[in-house]
């Protein structure tokens, strides 16, 4: 069981000044090191942190009373914008849910794709942690080579959806359109050299005695403080829970995969790093599987309601046409009830919950992020560590502040 | 199609050999107000004074991850907000739904902070964004909007542009 409760506000002691040996010290939101708008107001006693309180909200864009406001094709791009180093594992879970609710078959050959590219965006999503992470401890070089490969990653989401970062390819009813002709070939080249790649980041960071000192031993988080804390993903792992939701409550086809959950017992720094390393090798493992099993047919459910026909048809069918039109005026109607979805998401458990009022607008989308709940843990992981140790623990739970405001 | 059953006697009767409807059953029946079972997901609705019982009963029955903690207006129908539960199960891999009503003079739900201290920012983020109260919360202060903000913008009569 934890052995604490959430602490209210830091408050000055002014009854009392001359008790008073602690200070507080206020990071962010513009630190470099706390990857985006992160407030952290810290109580330390000398160099030893006594508390932390963040403050978040810097990026609140009320996105989910946006959603509200939309039909339920065009909150899609919205979803790209909440966790903005992981679109497509957004897209996938918000469609996952509304196809929940339409109960809509999706045809094998879209599963398999959006698995493929879930898969490629955790890789990306990891070589952003690995880099920032890296540079924040202090290794520069890291975050070069880091980019260099997102940057390959990147492209092959440009070529499939038109965009490097703001996806929505994903559409309620299968993707958007057809992958072009060199897409494998392309995904199979970047399968071929990132294996030598990650060996090239271990081989300067693992060995690395100042790298291994800086993060051993550090932010250490129990299993059951993890747990009490609603944190997921990689970090959870690292504190020695084996769950994965792609394994535990497959979706979009997982269960056809083979590959292993990377765990660790430590739970501290170093673990996070050795686990998310291991999971880029496995979603490599995942990414292969997909390549050479990857079924033929269609990419859209057999829905016409829901899903816009091809363009060909559009233009030379007065049916297809009718569709069109009603599904970019009027949306579509989506049965009355409520889904909760939940993917694993690069940060650990995304999960959408969208009720429907039986109209073409959700009545409610609610995101659970990942980050948010981690950010939770930062104040027991930090406890009585050094000031400088925050750093460390920060880019160790790899949060992205856009979902934790929304 | 999967099965649906709408109401507390139709889940109790076919889902008994369910572990969270076993366990409710055995603690305190008249303590669950109605259930459902749609979409493969099981939705329990608890007497509002029980749910920080229910938690702590099915916490140790199981459910042990509290996923998420969120709210839904139904403006103008009451009770208004349903303050609805994500409980995961790491052991049995099952998900529950909890949910409890509150009308919409002065909202207030028990906290499950001391069952589940993540449910500190989950709450924090439904009194901000749907003025709902938690009784019992350490630290109930907005959490998205500024300090000084007026109004519960995810409420249903709060306009999508916000107040001109």
């Amino acid at each position: 069981m934890p052995d604490f409760l959430p602490a209210p506000i830091i408050e000055s002691r002014v009854d009392d000044p001359t008790k008073d040996r602690t200070m507080v010290l206020n990071m962010g939101p513009q630190h470099p090191s706390t990857h985006g708008v992160l407030r952290l107001v810290l109580e330390i006693d000398g160099e030893t942190v006594n508390r932390i309180v963040p403050d978040i909200g810097y990026l609140h864009t009320g996105i989910e009373k946006t959603c509200e406001a939309k039909f339920y094709q065009q909150v899609v791009p919205l979803t790209d914008r909440i966790d903005y180093l992981s679109p497509m594992s957004n897209n996938l879970c918000y469609c996952l849910a509304v196809e929940k609710l339409l109960q809509i078959e999706i045809p094998p050959r879209a599963q398999w794709t959006r698995v493929l590219l879930n898969e490629l965006t955790r890789l990306a999503s990891h070589l952003v942690w690995l880099g920032t992470h890296a540079m924040d401890i202090g290794a520069l070089t890291v975050f070069l080579y880091t980019f260099r490969e997102r940057e390959e990653i990147l492209k092959i989401f440009e070529m499939i959806s038109g965009q490097r970062m703001m996806t929505s390819y994903f559409r309620i009813g299968g993707l958007a359109l057809e992958p072009p002709l060199d897409f494998y070939s392309r995904v199979q080249a970047i399968l071929r050299i990132l294996p030598e790649k990650i060996d090239q980041y271990s081989n300067l960071l693992t060995g690395n005695p100042i790298f291994y000192n800086r993060l051993k031993g550090v932010g250490h988080l129990s299993a059951a403080n993890g747990i009490a804390l609603g944190v997921t993903g990689p970090p959870l792992r690292a504190s020695g829970v084996d769950w994965d939701l792609r394994r535990d409550k497959p979706y979009s086809s997982y269960e056809k995969f083979q590959f292993d959950v990377p765990t660790s017992t430590d739970g501290d720094v170093w673990a996070r790093y050795l686990v998310r390393l291991l999971e880029m090798r496995e979603s490599l493992k995942i990414c292969q599987q997909a390549l050479d099993g990857m079924p033929d047919g269609p990419i859209k459910a057999d829905a016409p309601k829901v899903v816009l026909p091809e363009r060909e048809k559009m233009k030379t069918q007065m049916e297809a046409l009718i569709f069109h039109f009603k599904i970019v005026t009027e949306g579509f109607a989506v049965p009355a009830g409520e889904v909760y979805q939940a993917i694993e998401s690069p940060r650990g458990e995304m999960g959408y919950y969208v009720v429907s009022d039986g109209t073409a607008k959700p009545y409610r989308v609610h995101m659970r992020n990942p980050s948010f709940a981690t950010l939770q843990a930062l104040e027991t992981m930090c406890k009585g560590r050094m000031l400088a140790d925050v750093v460390a623990v920060i880019g160790s739970i790899d949060i992205v502040l856009g979902e934790i405001d929304r | 199609m999967t099965t649906t059953l709408m109401d507390k006697d139709a889940v109790f009767s076919s889902m008994s050999d369910h572990p969270a409807i076993t366990a409710l059953r055995n603690w305190k029946a008249e303590a669950v107000v109605d259930a459902k079972f749609a979409f493969e997901e099981l939705t329990v609705t608890i007497a509002a004074d029980d749910i920080r019982e229910a938690c702590r009963m099915l916490q140790s029955a199981g459910y042990d991850f509290l996923e998420d903690v969120t709210c839904v207006d139904w403006y103008p129908a009451e009770p208004r907000f349903h303050v609805t539960y994500h409980i995961w199960s790491l052991g049995l891999k099952q998900r529950l739904r909890l949910r409890v009503m509150a009308d919409s003079v002065d909202p207030a739900v028990d906290s499950i902070t001391v069952v589940w201290p993540s449910a500190n920012f989950y709450e924090r983020e439904v009194f901000d964004l749907f003025g709902v109260r938690f009784n019992g919360h350490p630290n109930l202060r907005r959490i998205m909007m500024p300090d000084d903000w007026k109004g519960h913008p995810l409420r249903k009569d709060y306009p999508v542009e916000g107040y001109r």
